[in-house]
């Protein structure tokens, strides 16, 4: 109990043992508590707080007689500990929980590191340095200033130069986080805007069972420890390791595929010999690049001569995806292989089908096959069928015919037979060579209705005159609309277009 | 770029040089004025953006008047992607000293020469780029995000039926990391479905793009689903219409049937058209309800009265199959509102057309 001037009247037992320097008729001695008394009486009476040696009050107010303050203290040091370890774990977990988001979005090796690197300047570190494996007897890394944005840097040093980095490098012998010497550490650790530091912890990042990398923190000059948390580091490099680790190992995978897919792909069609070609290819299944469908267009013979001639292939093998795509490769090697063939159409097919029936009688491919020379102002075509539907050509004036032929498929009868016609473009026609992935295509405003022959005809009827790309693009475009977001076919489109002797004028109407 | 005011009768010039042969589908000259103006010395940007890009305009407002075919419409993209490809050829690009950015186009997309030129421009510029093109795949974009780490992706869309998937492309760059400007007409002349779905970044022209990419775009932090930024996709009804869209296409066309006798005897052609253009008016209304923007369903169908009249087809069938597609979604407040307002927007449109008559 104390009077309005401050001066302690009454210590209760308790009080007495909690606060020995309060005696009664004398001044408030505990200072927090005194700077409260001076505002009473007041309007709006709340707890204040303070320390009182090792330990954390909270002093109520009430109004006792005679003008006094009752002061009710209550010891609040176990809940005051217990909300601030709460306040700690809550933001541990706030961070690690962010760190996760951050660093599975990304497959890239470089994202995961620079979000691995700005992390942990957000919670642990003045400056972090993310450490990837050495390539190249280089070491990648990523540097970051608590602020700042992350800076890539490939580094021609030596891993023991640092403390501790080199075992981190290699993941073993097993080696804690450990703190070391910032006296030891090299110049090219120091990220710029940084010139000394205080202290340097290096932590491994474990990967998925190969070691990942390494993280080091640093903390400026003259701070204390900047993470007393090396728990929460561990964890968080747990994390960045793992991810780093799975970047690594897509990007490994995704490199394979890429090298493997490269001859799978569909060419880039240009010019060949004065006659121009354009291709278009759509693989069935959306996350497929490549399917059953294929088509090259081939020198054939001297690319100097005066009158060059190519052959161009078109085919369909049986089957989906990637296990067709790898037949097609097959095929196409195999026709490369025959080009001095060329002239013989005929013999191409039957030494194909040769092959293709003695590997495996289950395998079976369609094709259209087009020798193409320039002859006078246009191209002679030479075009030969093997089960595959016949080409169509686009006259100047907007006729669009089949060529005549026909002939067996390839890989299931012992020998095969084909017709082959001959076919003049004048400047400015087209000839298209199509799978039956465009023709079969189901969609269309009213759904379940096939493009079909007659609609392929249509579209044709309009592209009287077209470069050869424009016209593959039209076809490929109303193809594609036609199934909108419905299942179709691979679907595989070739142009062959003689160039206009001028320029060709797009046939208006 | 200083000189930009001196040169510009200059490059109208070769903007009238080059639509004269585009328009005549004479490829040699189309590239021949390009490049003859890149000897001129106009500077290579002014070159892509206000000659071809120009050009490029002009045969989509000559189309939208019936003065060319679809076929044309394709034949002369064709001919102006050989001029970009000439210039491309003549020019040394700077090496690259700027950031690395994907240009792609909205899956679906079939224009693909605003964003080949946005790929140029950015690359005069020091950009390092990766160049899709149109008829990108979702999951092939994602992968080559993960493959190639870019500071940003530039995403182009002119058809606002693609909007959907646009906003879904737009959220799977981010949940990669990776942050998008969106351009390009689908978006909005103001910009307003790009902010609307969480793009970091909109701009109107390749050159504002250009521009704005010249500080880093801001990383997307929180992985955001889709349905964050479109509550009202609660209601489920863009997903019931664009589900059941080849229903109501048929329904909306056997209505049609008994309204408008002379539809009996249309032929083939006549039939799969018509039936086209009701299917344009279901994926409208569906983009419409999706955005939750009504405005972009009425200016569908004004638009598609004024290219009926430049192509002199009477729009007698319009206001019928606003009705009729009216009744089939009577029990969604959101898309019959919709129907609604551009039913009135029309009728009022034909008043004022009667009044001039």
């Amino acid at each position: 109990m104390v009077d309005a001037d401050g001066v302690v009247e009454a210590v209760n037992d308790l009080a007495a043992d909690t606060l020995p320097d309060e005696q009664p008729g004398a001044p408030l001695s505990t200072s927090w508590l005194a700077a409260a008394h001076v505002t009473r009486p007041g309007p709006v009476e709340g707890p204040v707080e303070g320390r009182v040696g090792e330990r954390t009050f909270e002093a109520q107010p009430a109004p006792g007689p005679d003008g006094t303050t009752m002061w009710w203290l209550v010891d609040v040091t176990a809940l005051r500990d217990a909300q601030r370890a709460l306040r700690i774990e809550q933001r541990r977990t706030e961070f690690l929980g962010q760190t996760a988001q951050a660093l599975t979005a990304s497959l890239n090796v470089e994202r995961s590191m620079e979000t691995a690197a700005q992390l942990a300047t957000t919670h642990l570190a003045d400056a972090a340095v993310v450490v990837a494996p050495q390539s190249r007897n280089r070491l990648p890394a990523v540097f970051c200033v608590h602020g700042g944005e992350p800076v890539h840097a490939l580094l021609a040093v030596d891993p023991e130069d640092l403390p501790g980095l080199a075992e981190a490098m290699q993941g073993y012998p097993p080696v804690p986080s450990r703190w070391i010497d910032p006296a030891a550490a090299p110049a090219w650790l120091l990220p710029e805007g940084m010139t000394e530091v205080g202290s340097i912890m290096v932590i491994p990042l474990p990967g998925h069972g190969v070691p990942a990398g390494a993280l080091v923190l640093l903390g400026r000059a003259g701070r204390t420890a900047f993470t007393d948390d090396e728990v929460v580091a561990g964890l968080f490099a747990a994390r960045c390791g793992a991810a780093m680790s799975a970047a690594w190992m897509y990007a490994q995978q995704a490199s394979i595929t890429e090298t493997l897919m490269r001859d799978l792909l569909p060419p880039t069609l240009r010019r060949v010999g004065g006659v121009e070609f354009a291709g278009r290819y759509h693989a069935a299944r959306e996350f497929d690049r490549v399917g059953g469908d294929f088509y090259d267009v081939h020198v054939v013979g001297d690319p100097g001569a005066d009158q060059v001639e190519s052959l161009t292939v078109l085919g369909d093998v049986c089957g989906k995806g990637l296990t067709a795509a790898v037949l097609t490769g097959k095929i196409r090697s195999t026709l490369h292989a025959l080009l001095p063939m060329a002239h013989d159409h005929q013999q191409m097919l039957s030494l194909l089908n040769g092959a293709l029936y003695d590997r495996d009688n289950t395998m079976f491919v369609t094709l259209v096959l087009v020798s193409a020379v320039r002859h006078g102002g246009g191209v002679r075509l030479r075009v030969t069928c093997a089960g595959h539907p016949a080409p169509l050509v686009v006259r100047a004036g907007g006729e669009v015919e089949a060529v005549g032929i026909d002939g067996h498929l390839i890989g299931v009868l012992p020998e095969v037979e084909s017709t082959t016609a001959e076919v003049l473009l004048a400047p400015g026609e087209t000839c298209l060579l199509y799978t039956d992935g465009i023709t079969e295509a189901r969609g269309g405003p009213l759904g379940d209705t096939m493009f079909d022959d007659e609609r392929l005809h249509q579209a044709l009827a309009h592209c009287a005159g077209m470069p050869a790309d424009a016209l593959a693009e039209h076809v490929h475009m109303r193809a594609a609309q036609w199934v909108g977001a419905g299942h179709h076919d691979d679907m595989a489109l070739v142009a062959i277009t003689a160039p206009p002797d001028r320029a060709g004028r797009i046939g208006k109407g | 770029m200083g000189s930009t005011i001196a040169v510009v009768p200059e490059v109208d010039e070769y903007a009238e040089r080059l639509w004269a042969a585009v328009a005549d589908g004479d490829e040699t000259a189309a590239v021949g004025s390009v490049l003859d103006g890149y000897r001129a010395g106009i500077d290579p940007e002014a070159l892509l953006l206000d000659v071809i890009g120009a050009v490029q305009r002009r045969v989509g407002i000559e189309w939208a008047g019936n003065r060319l075919t679809v076929a044309q419409e394709h034949a002369a993209t064709s001919i102006n992607d050989r001029a970009i490809a000439a210039l491309a050829h003549v020019h040394r690009f700077p090496e690259p000293t700027r950031g690395r950015i994907t240009v792609s186009c909205v899956d679906g997309e079939w224009h693909a020469l605003p964003a080949r030129l946005l790929a140029e421009v950015l690359r005069l510029r020091g950009f390092r780029i990766d160049y899709l093109g149109a008829q990108v795949p979702g999951p092939h974009l994602i992968a080559h995000l993960h493959r190639t780490g870019p500071d940003a992706v530039a995403l182009s869309g002119s058809i606002a039926t693609r909007l959907p998937t646009a906003h879904a492309t737009i959220t799977a760059c981010q949940a990669a990391g990776i942050p998008v400007m969106a351009g390009g007409a689908a978006f909005g002349p103001d910009g307003r479905y790009a902010r609307q779905f969480g793009a970091q970044a909109w701009a109107p022209d390749a050159r504002a793009a250009a521009d704005r990419l010249a500080e880093p775009l801001p990383r997307p932090h929180e992985a955001h689903q889709p349905i964050d930024d479109l509550p009202h996709l609660a209601d489920q009804e863009y997903t019931m219409i664009s589900r059941s869209n080849r229903q109501l296409v048929q329904a909306m066309y056997t209505g049609l049937e008994d309204r408008i006798p002379a539809m009996r005897d249309y032929t083939d052609l006549q039939h799969q058209h018509t039936a086209e253009d009701l299917a344009h008016i279901v994926d409208f209304l569906a983009t419409a309800v999706y955005t939750g923007d009504s405005s972009l369903f009425t200016s569908f169908i004004l638009w598609t009265a004024e290219i009926l009249e430049a192509r002199a087809v009477p729009a007698t069938a319009l206001p019928p199959s606003l009705e009729l597609l009216g009744a089939e979604l009577r029990d969604f407040p959101r898309a019959t509102a919709m129907l609604r307002e551009a039913g009135a927007a029309l009728a009022s449109l034909v008043a004022g057309r009667e009044v001039r008559a």
